[in-house]
């Protein structure tokens, strides 16, 4: 492998591992204000892709006015889908509300195939991110290179609303006790409200940028990402929003880099997330960045 | 019975229980008294497997125990209650106590599941053991209610009878008179020193209303903050000044 | 209780009957659905056995599944069908040789699973119950990739066509019969009093002498064993198999058995089971084009697990403990019903 090709799997890796940690900060701050895994994540970032693909086609936006009504949609969305699928549950049992996660997922994915077609759908080209870049003998699209950028740009946004606002602070205290914050006198439900709006909207990004570097369009799209995203929550310590953004990048980098250096273990690639889960929740059970964890008896 | 030598036990840089050397000897009622926070509940998780100590050495009937899984203890005859009530919500009293009798049934999964003649045999005898404890705390008629709709004192009872149904030789209590009032702590302080007698046991118990033990312990361990700052017989604890300090404003 | 005894054997004899003559009587299409329900009851308790005996949310069901399928497959295949098969690339020779009875390659098939369960559960079940499930689901992904790619094992992508039908009423019954018959006599021994401790509090179970760990693992390799059975027979239903069938879709109806039937009963299982089979074959016109009133819709492939998703979160949602709740079906329960809704009616008399 020339330098030339390994800077070329360098860029791949680095936009696939933006993506990744744009979805797993969702599923983190999600895990971390609930102790649960939001199943239908994945699905929300398919809908993400597709409103924007509506927008576009169906509704003739420009491009730029499209992505922004879809993202918002995408975060009414998570919203709504907390306040029905979730929080009627959430004094019920662990397992209850893992099996309604489920079953949102399916019934997002099984809607999804009834109204949009089972049929991939192509996304429209938009100049912009469709541009060949070359730098001496590496080309690559544009989008590549938008995506790392706009990654840092959201980023930044979030830490500083988790870290600098009240809706960060309200959100933090829910995530340390939910009980103790509310006789603080916290609207919790509000603050979790808030916390699935905010995912989703970075999912919806992460679905609308995702079309763009992979153009095709399905109903099941969000099915593999999501679980791989939450591989990557969980290997950077869950509930960590610096975590999932670790663990998004070296799922990213991993992947392309065992494909790119070991291509006839390319059939394998799915797994290796998969692998990759068991062998840290092994060595580390709380993840690279996440906190011990000891059992009050 | 139990010793432990130099145990501390730290949660990343807090100190939830420092230098613990307790020594209990055959057919004792030991005290382990302290203010709320005192460190009292980790010295049992420690002692029982629940937590690995992160210094020191437990040994029980002179074997070191330390860091054993928590069913091996049990195994090994230490049985335990929990301070925040802890069957198992979706029994019946009964079945509370039957799953305690298994781990000296000595039956596997397969025995268990074809029914052989030899399980039905334990079986029984379980069910009558099971049944003979009930009686002896007045919960036999209750034996097919479900657990947790017991009133708070009986489901401490019971917890009590479910230690009891794994044979232990050392017995230790989580605050079993919480929750309870001066008569009926008195009930069951009696009701602990005659199980002592009829089980041949040596108990150890938490408790943080110090009167509550006087009368039925013959010595006692103070824990303040992890430290333990006194021990001996309810006579000198009473008249001990750091026991009285750490305890002035408290009862 | 004689009563009792009596009506159960006059209900299983009834119940025999209607296996036996099943197959000459009633329609291929009903028959089929009826060897699924029984292929499905036995899915559905060994999810059971995990999910609402011993308190493990496992969502690797597909996996142990695919496994014991094939298993089962490629020990009753004749070398010469395992050839044609494998136009590909040539299976091993080691696989190639070996036939074996089908009864044995059935219980072949469960071992192997349940092997592999074991392997898997080392690790993954020390985890905490969400991370089980994701680790689970991870891991029978990793099964399902493992077979789409081994190709001289498998046949790869391509999967195994014409497998022997040995998955007759008669042999999916008698199964299914015998694993209503174990799972009973193991939930309510007392091995099976531990799982459920387990499953109310674990902590408590491990202070009372109960070795979690070792009750876990042996839950989850009867759950597998049983998984893998299921897999076999369904591999011998519909005689052929590939990697696409055993994705979580599979697993997903499982437990919607499950959860609908009641988390923690055996005859809720059964019962979900029955009406998840069926319904899950009568809503087939839905995916299909349609013609109603003279209005033609084209086909909405996706409708029916539609409702099926809606089905499972309004359980969830609604009604958690599902049909049975964790209760068992017996005749004095059952008579019971009746003679409330006697004296129910008596009373609006008087």
């Amino acid at each position: 492998m020339d330098i030339a090709t390994f800077f070329q799997q360098l860029t791949n890796a680095l936009s696939l591992g933006s993506l990744y940690a744009l979805i797993a900060i969702g599923y983190t701050m999600v895990y971390g204000i609930l102790r649960l895994i939001n199943f239908a994540h994945g699905d929300v970032f398919m809908l993400g892709a597709y409103f924007a693909f509506y927008a576009i086609t169906a509704f003739a936006m420009p491009w730029g006015v499209a992505f922004i009504v879809a993202i918002g949609l995408t975060g009414v969305f998570g919203m709504g889908l907390e306040r029905l699928a979730y929080r009627p549950l959430r004094d019920s049992p662990k397992i209850s509300v893992m099996i309604s996660a489920i079953g949102a997922s399916f019934l997002i994915e099984n809607v999804g195939i009834v109204l949009f077609g089972g049929r991939p759908k192509s996304f429209p080209s938009i100049a912009l991110f469709d541009t060949v870049v070359r730098f001496g003998s590496i080309s690559m699209l544009s989008v590549s290179l938008f995506i790392p950028v706009i990654t840092v740009v959201i980023l930044g946004i979030l830490l500083w609303i988790v870290n600098k606002t009240k809706t960060g602070l309200a959100m933090r205290a829910v995530s340390t006790d939910l009980d103790a914050a509310r006789l603080m006198a916290i609207d919790v439900n509000r603050t979790i409200s808030l916390t699935f709006g905010i995912g989703s909207i970075l999912a919806g990004i992460g679905g609308i940028m995702w079309t763009m570097k992979y153009p095709q369009l399905n109903p099941l799209m969000g099915i593999m990402p999501g679980l791989k995203c939450f591989i990557a929550a969980v290997i950077g310590g869950i509930g960590n929003i610096q975590g999932a953004v670790l663990g998004g990048f070296l799922l990213g980098f991993i992947e392309i880099m065992i494909v790119a250096f070991l291509p006839e273990l390319t059939g394998y690639r799915d797994a290796f997330a998969f692998v990759l889960l068991i062998v840290v929740l092994l060595a580390k059970p709380d993840g690279l960045l996440g906190k011990n964890q000891t059992v009050k008896v | 019975m139990i010793r432990t030598e130099s145990v501390y036990m730290r949660f990343g840089g807090l100190t939830a229980v420092a230098d613990l050397n307790i020594d209990i000897r055959k057919n004792e009622i030991v005290g382990l008294i302290g203010p709320n926070g005192a460190g009292k509940t980790t010295a049992f998780n420690a002692i029982t497997g629940v937590y690995k100590p992160t210094e020191g050495r437990i040994l029980f009937k002179g074997t070191d125990v330390t860091g054993a899984k928590p069913h091996k203890i049990t195994d090994l005859g230490i049985a335990r209650t929990f301070q925040n009530i802890r069957l198992w919500k979706d029994m019946n009293v009964l079945e509370n106590v039957l799953v305690a009798c298994h781990l000296r049934m000595n039956v596997g999964v397969i025995a268990s599941t074809l029914h052989t003649p030899k399980y039905l045999a334990k079986e029984k005898h379980a069910r009558e053991l099971a049944m003979e404890l009930l009686d002896s705390v007045g919960l036999a008629d209750q034996a097919g209610e479900a657990a947790t709709s017991l009133p708070y004192g009986k489901q401490r009872r019971l917890e009590i009878v479910r230690a009891l149904a794994t044979e232990p030789s050392l017995l230790l209590l989580d605050e079993p008179a919480a929750g309870m009032n001066p008569q009926e702590s008195l009930e069951l302080m009696e009701f602990i020193s005659s199980i002592r007698d009829r089980y041949d046991l040596t108990i150890l118990l938490i408790e943080h209303h110090m009167q509550v033990v006087m009368g039925v312990c013959s010595r006692m361990y103070v824990l303040d903050y992890g430290v333990t700052i006194a021990h001996g017989t309810p006579d000198e604890i009473r008249n001990d000044p750091k026991v009285i300090e750490a305890y002035l404003g408290v009862d | 209780m004689k009563r009792n005894t009596i009506l159960t054997i006059i209900a299983l004899a009834i119940f025999a009957a209607a296996i036996l003559l099943a197959d000459s009587t009633l329609g291929r299409f009903t028959v089929r659905i009826l060897n699924l329900s029984g292929i499905y009851i036995i899915l559905a308790l060994s999810l059971n056995l995990l999910n609402g005996f011993t308190g493990l949310f496992s969502l690797g069901h597909a996996g142990f599944m695919a496994v014991g399928a094939y298993v089962s497959a490629l020990l009753t295949m004749s070398p010469a069908q395992k050839e044609m098969n494998f136009f590909l690339a040539p299976i091993v020779t080691v696989l190639r040789d070996v036939q074996l009875p089908f009864p044995l390659a059935l219980i072949a098939a469960g071992a192997v699973a349940g092997l592999v369960a074991v392997i898997i559960g080392v690790p993954a079940l020390r985890l905490r119950d969400d991370y089980l499930a994701i680790a689970t689901l991870g891991f029978a992904e990793i099964i399902r990739v493992l077979i789409t790619n081994a190709q001289t094992l498998t046949n790869g992508a391509q999967g195994l066509k014409g497998i022997t039908k040995y998955s007759t009423t008669t042999v999916v019954w008698i199964c299914a019969i015998l694993a209503v018959i174990f799972m009973l006599a193991l939930v309510r021994s007392s091995y099976g009093r531990t799982m459920k401790a387990v499953r109310d509090d674990e902590i408590a179970a491990e202070a009372m002498g109960v070795n979690v760990f070792k009750v876990k693992s042996t839950s989850f390799f009867i759950s597998s064993f049983m998984a893998g059975i299921g897999g076999a027979l369904l591999g011998h239903l519909i005689t052929t198999i590939d990697p696409k069938m055993f994705t979580l879709m599979l697993t997903f109806n499982i437990l919607l058995i499950v959860v609908l039937g009641g988390n923690g009963s055996i005859t809720g299982s059964v019962l979900g089971a029955l009406i998840v089979t069926i319904l899950m074959e009568a809503l087939r016109f839905l995916d299909m084009p349609m013609n109603i009133l003279f209005i033609k819709t084209e086909g909405l492939p996706g409708l029916r697990m539609v409702i099926f998703s809606i089905l499972l979160m309004a359980v969830v949602l609604y009604r958690q403990r599902g049909l049975m709740g964790n209760k068992e079906f017996s005749w004095d329960g059952f008579f019971g019903l009746f003679s409330r809704k006697d004296k129910a009616a008596k009373g609006g008399r008087a």
